[in-house]
């Protein structure tokens, strides 16, 4: 049984989760990766995608996030994250409202820097739609 | 002297007046109370974006890879006053407070020579502003077709400030909000967002300064990410304060109002009784004279 450790979802408008987990899956910008107890400190942005959580008893649960970032210590992972809903309360509604605002961000960069920061958003946003979306 | 029926019409009118003012007073107690859950509900965010920053800031180190909107433009010329109110009156001296200390600040920084631009946020900022700096006031906020102040608000604000730097429109942005202290106090505040104020030493978060962060990607490209997700962060702290801010006033005004009336009502009904009295004495008096004079 591995150990287990704190770990918390934030938004901005609430905490949402704050429980002992074992493992937590975070999208993080450079790629997926998996936090256990007596994690190295880290400190990573994240990119729209799934955050999943181990609980004690082995129930996993899954998360949408739409950007933020992770603070990961040995002895907790604290996710703070722009927007977070259940997976279970998402639906197409509110991804399609999303890309939206993403593809007028796109629209609407002034320079190219801002243009590109903008793409690439709108580009993990609808990986994340084939996702969760079965079709 | 007022007749009678005039009388019983204003005791008609202020008990009309006060019930508008004691159910206003209810309503905003029971806003207050859902405004306080949302600003406790953000705390945790803001707390931790404030831990990190200042751990980041330590790491990165004040060097040139510390991004612009941090550091500033490195001048002092222009400045961007953001003036948070409410949309609404009617709350003592709340809005009042706000614009005041905005105004005082604005003119000490005309008389040192620099341009202000004003940003107002909530009607009733513009409405105060307006008269003295119709001149400066680049762009007016409101919410009033918003239900509930979220995240989203203060992105919009957030984004105009962002725009406007971006295009070097000003060099220093400071915010202006009231704090929530309790429900009878809310005191005024400025808040400097850029360049970044120096951070507040945090303290006792159970988070030794010394953890030796592994970043990913690199310590400068995270804090370019964060430093203007901790001026929405601050931007939206700035506007939960304030809505309970104004409920609190709003709920103390009336509560004033109502006692207020509730006076005028006792004082309005003993004259209405006097008169009355004396009315009834007089008749009496004809009455008894026209009987003696029989």
């Amino acid at each position: 049984m591995a150990n287990s450790f704190k770990f918390e979802l934030v938004s901005p408008e609430e905490l949402l989760v704050s429980t002992e987990v074992t493992s937590v899956v975070v999208p993080g910008s450079e790629g997926d990766m998996t936090v256990m107890a007596d994690h190295a400190p880290t400190m990573t942005t994240i990119r729209p995608g799934i955050v999943s959580f181990t609980g004690d008893e082995g129930k996993e649960e899954r998360y949408v996030v739409f950007g933020g970032f992770a603070d990961i210590l040995p002895e907790g992972c604290t996710v703070l994250a722009e927007k977070a809903i259940h997976v279970d309360d998402m639906n197409s509604e509110i991804i399609k409202e999303q890309i939206a605002a993403a593809e007028k961000a796109v629209e609407d960069a002034k320079h190219d820097q801002q243009a590109q920061r903008a793409r690439e958003f709108l580009d993990q946003l609808t990986t994340l739609e084939g996702a969760i979306l079965p079709a | 002297m007022p007749s009678l029926k005039d009388l019983k019409n204003r005791i008609a009118s202020v008990k009309a007046t006060q019930k508008i003012t004691k159910a206003m007073q209810m309503v905003a107690a029971a806003k207050l109370r859902r405004a306080q859950e949302a600003a406790e509900a953000a705390r945790p965010y803001s707390q931790r974006m404030a831990a990190v920053m200042s751990n980041i800031a330590q790491a990165v180190g004040g060097g040139d890879d510390a991004p612009r909107i941090m550091t500033g433009t490195g001048k002092d010329d222009v400045h961007l006053l953001v003036v948070a109110a409410a949309d609404r009156g009617l709350c003592g001296g709340f809005n009042g407070q706000i614009v005041r200390l905005a105004r005082e600040h604005a003119r000490r920084l005309r008389a040192e020579g620099k341009t202000v631009k004003i940003i107002t946020v909530g009607k009733k900022s513009y409405d105060l502003l307006r008269r003295d700096y119709s001149s400066a006031i680049v762009e007016r906020i409101d919410f009033r077709d918003v239900r509930k102040i979220g995240f989203a608000q203060a992105e919009q604000v957030a984004e105009k400030v962002f725009d406007m730097f971006e295009a070097g429109e000003f060099d220093v942005c400071t915010l202006f909000y009231s704090e929530f202290k309790s429900v009878i106090s809310q005191v005024p505040t400025a808040q400097q967002l850029i360049p970044a104020a120096p951070a507040e030493q945090v303290e006792g978060e159970g988070e030794g300064s010394a953890a030796v962060y592994d970043y990913e990607p690199d310590a400068s490209a995270i804090l370019a990410d964060l430093a203007p997700r901790s001026i929405k962060v601050q931007i939206f702290r700035a506007l939960l304060e304030n809505v309970a801010g104004e409920m609190g006033a709003k709920m103390s005004a009336m509560d004033n109002a109502t006692r207020n009336a509730g006076e005028m009502i006792d004082k309005l009904s003993m004259s209405y009784n006097r008169q009355r009295q004396a009315q009834i004495t007089k008749e009496l008096i004809e009455i008894i004279s026209g009987a003696e004079a029989l």
